[in-house]
């Protein structure tokens, strides 16, 4: 069992492998040469007016947290899925209902506007 | 596989450990993400393999967005991230994980060995998990869509009072 695992040791020592000698080819042959001007931070040749550092609103979060739980209700359907046959209607029935509550959050949300940007 | 275990768990204590000692707090985010992976690892480990793609999916991936946008939300400076002064409080709750932790060892060094069973060879797919989650699991699965609810309510009910 597993031996299934080799290929997804292959691609993560062949990605981080990638990575470590990009990094460690940059370091070694690129020119470093600091000069002030080019140190300088700029935006389409404007300079800086406010720090980059600013906090980021509340509605990122938001979206992001409606994404995660919408995201394990996805989770949920893929075991379905590969059964689907074998369940049959009982199945289903029993993915409608789970389906059914989850739909009333999205009409809830949407609703009360939380999808809307404004 | 019990090399495994132990490659796979010290690099999550390692990483665990990293990321509380680190000041940086998008550093110790990126510690974390170590930590997960090595905790699908174990999961995989333990035959569990829908469970440590969930892991991976769900919490190296989804959570840790959260968890960045609650670090740039706070937005933290440099002097606020500085350390400071140790007290009472720190020395008592070292002193009473320190404990913890040798109790949970006597614990463990006392506990007999058990033998593992074999599981079958689709023990944990994701399959099973289907055929499980149908059967014997489906009360509590459907109580999880209350729970998606709830927590939607939730964040939309704080975010939005937030916004108005």
């Amino acid at each position: 069992m597993l031996g299934e695992y080799v290929p997804v040791l292959i691609t993560l020592v062949v990605a981080m492998g990638l990575a470590a000698t990009f990094i460690l080819l940059t370091t070694i042959l690129g020119p470093k040469r600091y000069l002030r001007v080019k140190m300088e931070p700029f935006e389409c040749g404007v300079e800086q007016l406010v720090s980059p550092r600013r906090r980021f609103s509340v509605k990122f979060y938001l979206v992001a947290m409606l994404f995660i739980l919408f995201d394990i209700e996805v989770v949920f359907l893929y075991p379905w899925a590969v059964r689907f046959r074998e369940l049959g209607w009982y199945g289903f029935g029993a993915m409608m209902i789970f389906l059914g509550v989850v739909f009333i959050t999205l009409a809830y949300e949407w609703r009360k506007g939380a999808l809307d940007w404004d | 596989m019990q090399q495994l275990f132990y490659v796979f768990g010290s690099l999550a204590v390692a990483s665990g450990l990293l990321m509380v000692l680190q000041r940086n707090p998008i550093t110790a985010a990126m510690n974390l993400v170590v930590t997960m992976f090595s905790l699908a690892a174990l999961f995989v480990l333990l035959s569990a393999h829908f469970i440590a793609v969930i892991q991976l999916l769900v919490y190296a991936g989804a959570i840790m967005v959260l968890f960045i946008f609650v670090i740039m939300l706070l937005n933290l400076q440099d002097d606020e991230l500085r350390p400071r002064g140790r007290n009472f409080i720190h020395l008592v709750s070292v002193a009473v994980v320190l404990f913890a932790m040798a109790q949970l060892w006597q614990l463990l060094s006392r506990t007999p060995a058990i033998p593992l069973a074999p599981v079958d060879e689709a023990y944990g797919t994701t399959g099973e998990m289907g055929m499980l989650l149908f059967s014997d699991y489906l009360f509590p699965f459907e109580i999880v869509s209350i729970l998606i609810l709830a927590a939607i309510v939730g964040a939309v009910v704080l975010a939005k009072r937030r916004l108005d």
